[in-house]
């Protein structure tokens, strides 16, 4: 599966993204410049964390309005793969493709860290090689990344199975202990209606080997790939 | 040229960040009866053009760019 990374200007997470996915997932990938109005492509394109644009106004507001950003809707209304991380969550939300917002956490802090986190629904094209009930553990570094959305939205994301990652305990309890950043319900991830593009606040390109301290992040990498080959079949 | 003067808050729902921070240095400094403090965003746009028109553009910008209506209340107003 041909992978594609958008970079922006203040994009930070873009290498690490490129190395995951060249170097241990092995699969092609190219960067996509934010003023490229194709995707060179690729399959699944990955909106990685950063500042992008110094993160004036709102995080993610600018970034928004870029020319990569219409070829990225373009994609996904064509049932192409997007996963926004960090950053990348933040300006798929500004964009409306997935629900909600992220405002700043209520911790007030930037908080840099590991944390754990349950599948919900394994039955996503970023979740299937997960198992449910088994906690990932995957860092997360950000300062606003606490997910909010208005009632009827949170209804019907956590009716139709679209949380895919909630924050919780070691022993896979969804605590307010185990909630970093204040989101509610403990979100960390989420999906479009269709499942095709995803919004994390966790990094799972930072968690591919062993030396940074845990693998599961290729799992959420992984399974998109997985998703992609069996629809092929 | 007209100048519109837009103000941006967040919800009142929302918890402000910057705001519980100053309003915790304003008790320090032995403000006693500060209640709350919410802090927005202050923006000047300058534009050419003039009467409803005008307006009916701001509003468009605010909705689409200068305010998250998820998350943020807006107003405005237009001084010629």
């Amino acid at each position: 599966m041909k992978f594609g990374v958008v970079v922006f200007p203040g994009s930070n997470c873009d290498q690490d993204a490129y190395y995951a996915v060249r170097d241990i997932l092995r699969e092609p990938v190219e960067y996509i410049w934010h003023q490229d109005k194709d995707l060179k492509g690729a399959e699944c394109v990955i909106i990685p964390g950063g500042f992008s644009y110094g993160d004036y106004l709102r995080t993610g507001a600018v970034a928004r309005f870029s020319p990569v950003m219409e070829a990225v809707q373009k994609h996904a209304e064509n049932g192409g793969y997007v996963i926004g991380i960090c950053n990348g969550f933040q300006i798929l939300c500004e964009a409306h493709m997935l629900p909600g917002a992220l405002v700043a956490n209520d911790c007030l802090k930037f908080v840099c860290s590991y944390v754990n986190l349950l599948p919900v629904n394994v039955d996503t094209p970023w979740t299937n090689l997960c198992e449910q009930g088994r906690v990932l553990r995957i860092p997360i570094a950000h300062q606003g990344g606490n997910y909010v959305c208005a009632p009827d939205v949170l209804e019907k994301l956590e009716s139709e199975g679209r949380v895919i990652l909630r924050y919780c305990s070691a022993d896979g309890d969804v605590t307010k202990e185990a909630n970093p950043n204040g989101s509610i319900n403990n979100i960390a991830g989420i999906i479009n209606e269709e499942g095709n593009v995803a919004g994390m606040m966790p990094h799972p390109e930072r968690a591919v080997e062993e030396c940074l301290g845990s693998t599961d992040g290729l799992l959420i990498l992984k399974s998109v790939v997985e998703w992609a080959k069996s629809r092929q079949r | 040229m007209a100048k519109a003067k837009v103000y941006v808050t967040l919800k009142p729902t929302l918890l402000d960040a910057q705001g519980r921070v100053v309003q915790t240095a304003l008790e320090n400094l032995g403000y006693t009866n500060v209640r709350g403090v919410r802090i927005g965003k202050y923006i000047e746009v300058e534009l050419e053009g003039e009467g409803s028109d005008i307006e009916s553009q701001v509003d468009e910008m605010c909705r689409r760019l200068l305010a998250n209506p998820v998350i943020e209340d807006y107003r405005f107003e237009v001084s010629e």
